[in-house]
C-alpha cells in the first residue's frame, strides 16, 4: 500500500498516528546555564544583597529545580502542547448538559473594547454609567426571556447562580414564616436525574435532601413528589426543565402546584436553557427562581477558565432578597441613570466582589442583541433539531432507553455493546479516534451506561452527519473488532489512560528525582 | 455471571450482610463493584456511629460516579474497614471478604430476615438489568 493510499484512509476516519511523540515536561527540557536573557556587564560597584533587602524578607526556599531554558524553548513547547487541544473552534463538542456551543468572534470583539475593557472596577457610577447600562440592559433582557423579572448578574458560575437561588428561597421563607416556624421546613427535594450541583447546593445552604423518583418515561414522579409534600417540611424543589435525560417535564405547571400547595417554591436549575429561549419561559411555568448559563445558554466562552457567569432570575415576591448591589434605572428615557442600590434589607447580601464577571455580560448582551428575538428562537429551535437528528440517526444502534422526543440532547446508552465487553467509556474513547470530543458519559447516574449527546445549533448537517457515521462505525467495531475499540485512543499521543490508578494514587507533583529515575 | 455467596443476606441497593453472632458485617456486592467500575475511594463512619436501617453510611467512589453506600439494618458502627484508604481496589477485586466495609451490633437481629436470601438477590439483579 502506497503512502498515498494510506492518506485517503486517515481521511476518511481520521485515525492515524502521530508523528511527534509525546512532550517532555518543561522541567525537563531544562539544561544548566540557560537562558531566556542576556545581561550586560556591570558597569556599578556590586553591593551585597544584605545591604538592600533585610535578611528576613530574603527567600531561602531551594530554587533548585526551576527550568533553565531559553524564550524560543518556552514558545515552541506551550504552542505544540496548545495545538493538542480540542476546542469548540476546531469542531463539535457533543458533551451532554454542557451546551458547547460556538463562541461568536463579535462578542469577543465587543468585550475587548477598550473603554469597558480598561474600565477600573472602583471607578465611581458617574464614570461607569455606559458599564451599568449594559448590565441593566441584560438584566431586562434575562427578565423577558425567562419570564422572571427579578435578576441578579452576580453570580459567578452556574453552581454559584443555584446556591444564590437556594439563599434566596430560604431568606424568604424565613422572612414568611418566621425563623423559628422556618427550620421545620428544612427538606428540599430533588430528582434522581439531577446535577450532582443541586444536592450540594441545597446541603451547604441548610437544607436536607429528599430524592424523587423519576418515572419510566424519564419524567419526574407526581405520586412520590406528592408523597414527599404531604408532611409540611418541604421548603422547596430543585428542577431541571428540560431534565438531564433531554426531556422536557410536560407537568411542570401540575409540579409547580403541587410543591406551591406545600408551602414549598420551585427553584429551577437552568443549565437546560438553550431548549427553551425564545419559546417558553420559566417564569410562564410557575418556577420562582432560576439560574441561567451565560456560558452555555448565552454564548460566552466555556471552560479553560472561562470565567463564568450564573444570573439568577426571579418572580416580583422573592426580588427583595436578591443580592446587593442591585443596578437600578431612575427616570427614564436619555435622562436615565443608573445606580448601585443597596437599600434592600432583606437581601441575602453580597455573593460576588464587585457586580459579576463583567467581560461574559457584555459577550452575552451582545449575542442576545445580535440574535434578536427570532434569532434566539431560531437558535433554540435549530438546537433541538439537531438533537433530534441524532437521536433518529443512532435509533438503529445504539439503545435508547426513554422513547419521548428529545429536547436539545439525548441519552443512549451501551447495553448493546455491552454484550460485546465494549462499554461506553471504550465508545467515547474510540470517538477521539474520529476526531470529535467525546460526549457526557455515565450521567445521568439514573441510566447505565449513559451517553448524554448535546450537538447544540453551532453543527450543521454534514458534520452531524459525520457524527452519527462516526457513532454507527464504533457499533460495527464493537461488533467486529471490539478490541479496537477497548484499546482505543489509537490517534492521540498517550493512549489510554488507566484512570483508577491515577486517582487511587495521584501523582500531584514533579519531581526532579522522579524522572531522573524514569529516564 | 457475579459472584452471590449462598451464606449471605442481601439487601436491594446492592449491600450484603454477614451475621456473626449480633454483629453484621457489611460490604457491597460483586453485581454492585461490576457495576460501579474501578472504586478509587470509600469513605466510612467511624466507630460509634449509630445508623438505622436504610440510612447512608458512607459513599463509594467509582471512576464513573459517586454512590452512596446504606446499611441494612440498624445498630452501632464498631469497626470499619480502614485498609481501604489505601487499597480501594480491594472492594473490586474481593468484595466479600477483604473488601467490607463496616462491623455493626446490631439493635435488632430479626432485620436480616426480611433481606433477599442469595437466590432472591439473583433474580433481583436479573429483573433490574432487563
Amino acid at each position: 500500500m502506497s503512502q498515498w493510499t494510506n492518506y485517503s484512509i486517515v481521511m476518511i476516519n481520521k485515525v492515524t498516528t502521530h508523528l511527534s511523540p509525546n512532550e517532555a515536561l518543561i522541567f525537563e527540557r531544562s539544561q544548566t546555564g540557560r537562558a531566556g536573557f542576556m545581561l550586560p556587564a556591570l558597569d556599578v560597584d556590586e553591593l551585597s544583597l544584605d545591604e538592600i533587602i533585610p535578611r528576613e524578607f530574603q527567600r531561602d526556599d531551594d530554587l533548585a529545580g526551576m527550568p533553565e531554558v531559553t524564550e524560543v524553548d518556552v514558545v515552541r513547547h506551550f504552542t505544540r502542547m496548545s495545538t493538542w487541544n480540542y476546542s469548540i473552534d476546531q469542531g463539535m463538542y457533543p458533551l451532554g448538559s454542557c451546551t458547547m456551543k460556538y463562541n461568536s468572534r463579535l462578542n469577543e470583539k465587543v468585550a475587548r473594547i477598550a473603554d469597558f475593557a480598561n474600565l477600573h472596577p472602583l471607578a465611581s457610577e458617574s464614570e461607569s454609567q455606559g458599564a451599568l447600562e449594559v448590565i441593566y440592559e441584560l438584566q431586562q433582557h434575562l427578565a423577558e426571556i425567562t419570564g422572571l423579572p427579578g435578576v441578579s448578574l452576580q453570580p459567578a458560575a452556574g453552581a454559584h447562580g443555584e446556591m444564590t437561588g437556594i439563599m434566596i428561597i430560604r431568606a424568604f421563607i424565613d422572612a414568611r414564616d418566621g425563623k423559628e416556624e422556618s427550620a421545620n421546613r428544612r427538606t428540599m427535594l430533588i430528582p434522581d436525574s439531577a446535577h450532582g450541583t443541586n444536592p450540594a447546593s441545597a446541603h451547604l445552604s441548610g437544607f436536607t435532601v429528599k430524592t424523587i423518583k423519576s418515572t419510566a418515561e424519564g419524567l419526574t414522579d407526581l405520586d412520590h413528589l406528592r408523597e414527599l409534600c404531604a408532611h409540611g417540611d418541604v421548603a422547596g424543589l430543585m428542577l431541571t426543565n428540560p431534565n438531564t435525560l433531554g426531556l422536557f417535564e410536560r407537568n411542570i405547571q401540575e409540579i409547580c402546584r403541587i410543591v406551591h400547595d406545600a408551602g414549598g417554591l420551585v427553584y429551577m436549575d437552568g443549565a437546560n436553557m438553550n431548549a427553551l429561549v425564545g419559546i417558553a419561559r420559566p417564569g410562564d411555568m410557575g418556577v420562582d427562581v432560576i439560574h441561567l448559563n451565560l456560558h452555555k445558554t448565552f454564548s460566552t466562552p466555556h471552560g479553560g477558565g472561562g470565567p463564568g457567569s450564573g444570573p439568577c432570575c426571579c418572580t416580583k415576591g422573592l426580588e427583595p432578597f436578591l443580592p446587593v448591589p442591585r443596578i437600578v434605572s431612575t427616570a427614564s428615557g436619555s435622562d436615565r441613570i443608573f445606580k448601585l442600590d443597596y437599600n434592600y434589607p432583606q437581601s441575602i447580601g453580597r455573593v460576588k466582589a464587585f457586580l459579576g464577571n463583567y467581560g461574559m455580560m457584555l459577550r452575552a448582551l451582545a449575542y442576545t442583541l445580535t440574535h434578536g428575538y427570532d434569532g434566539l428562537r431560531e437558535a433554540t429551535e435549530t438546537a433541538v433539531l439537531n438533537a433530534r437528528y441524532i437521536a433518529h440517526g443512532l435509533l438503529s444502534d445504539y439503545d435508547k432507553p426513554f422513547n419521548g422526543d428529545p429536547m436539545h440532547e439525548v441519552v443512549f446508552t451501551d447495553k448493546r455493546q455491552a454484550r460485546k465487553g465494549v462499554h461506553t467509556l471504550d465508545i467515547a474513547k474510540r470517538l477521539i479516534d474520529y476526531g470529535f470530543h467525546p460526549m457526557t458519559i455515565y450521567f445521568p447516574l439514573i441510566v447505565s451506561g449513559a451517553m448524554l449527546i448535546e450537538p447544540t445549533e453551532s453543527v450543521g448537517r454534514q458534520e452531524l452527519d459525520q457524527f452519527i457515521d462516526a457513532m454507527r462505525s464504533i457499533a460495527k467495531e464493537a461488533v467486529e473488532d471490539p478490541e479496537l475499540v477497548l484499546n482505543a485512543p489509537h490517534s492521540t499521543r498517550i493512549g489510554r489512560l488507566d484512570e483508577a490508578a491515577a486517582a487511587r494514587k495521584p501523582v500531584l507533583r514533579w519531581k526532579a528525582s522522579a524522572a531522573a529515575h524514569a529516564s | 455471571m457475579a459472584n452471590v455467596p449462598d451464606n449471605l443476606h442481601y439487601s436491594k441497593d446492592h449491600e450484603w450482610v454477614r451475621v456473626d453472632g449480633d454483629t453484621a458485617v457489611i460490604g457491597i456486592t460483586d453485581h454492585a463493584q461490576d457495576q460501579l467500575g474501578d472504586v478509587v475511594y470509600v469513605e466510612l463512619p467511624k466507630a460509634g456511629e449509630e445508623f438505622a436501617a436504610n440510612d447512608s453510611f458512607g459513599s463509594v467512589e467509582s471512576v464513573k460516579a459517586v454512590s452512596e453506600i446504606f446499611t441494612p439494618v440498624t445498630g452501632k458502627v464498631t469497626e470499619t474497614n480502614d485498609s481501604l484508604n489505601d487499597e480501594p481496589e480491594k472492594v473490586n477485586k474481593d468484595p466479600y471478604d477483604e473488601g467490607w466495609m463496616i462491623k455493626m451490633k446490631m439493635r435488632n437481629a430479626g432485620e436480616v430476615d426480611s433481606l433477599l436470601t442469595a437466590a432472591e438477590y439473583e433474580d433481583f439483579t436479573k429483573a433490574e438489568s432487563e
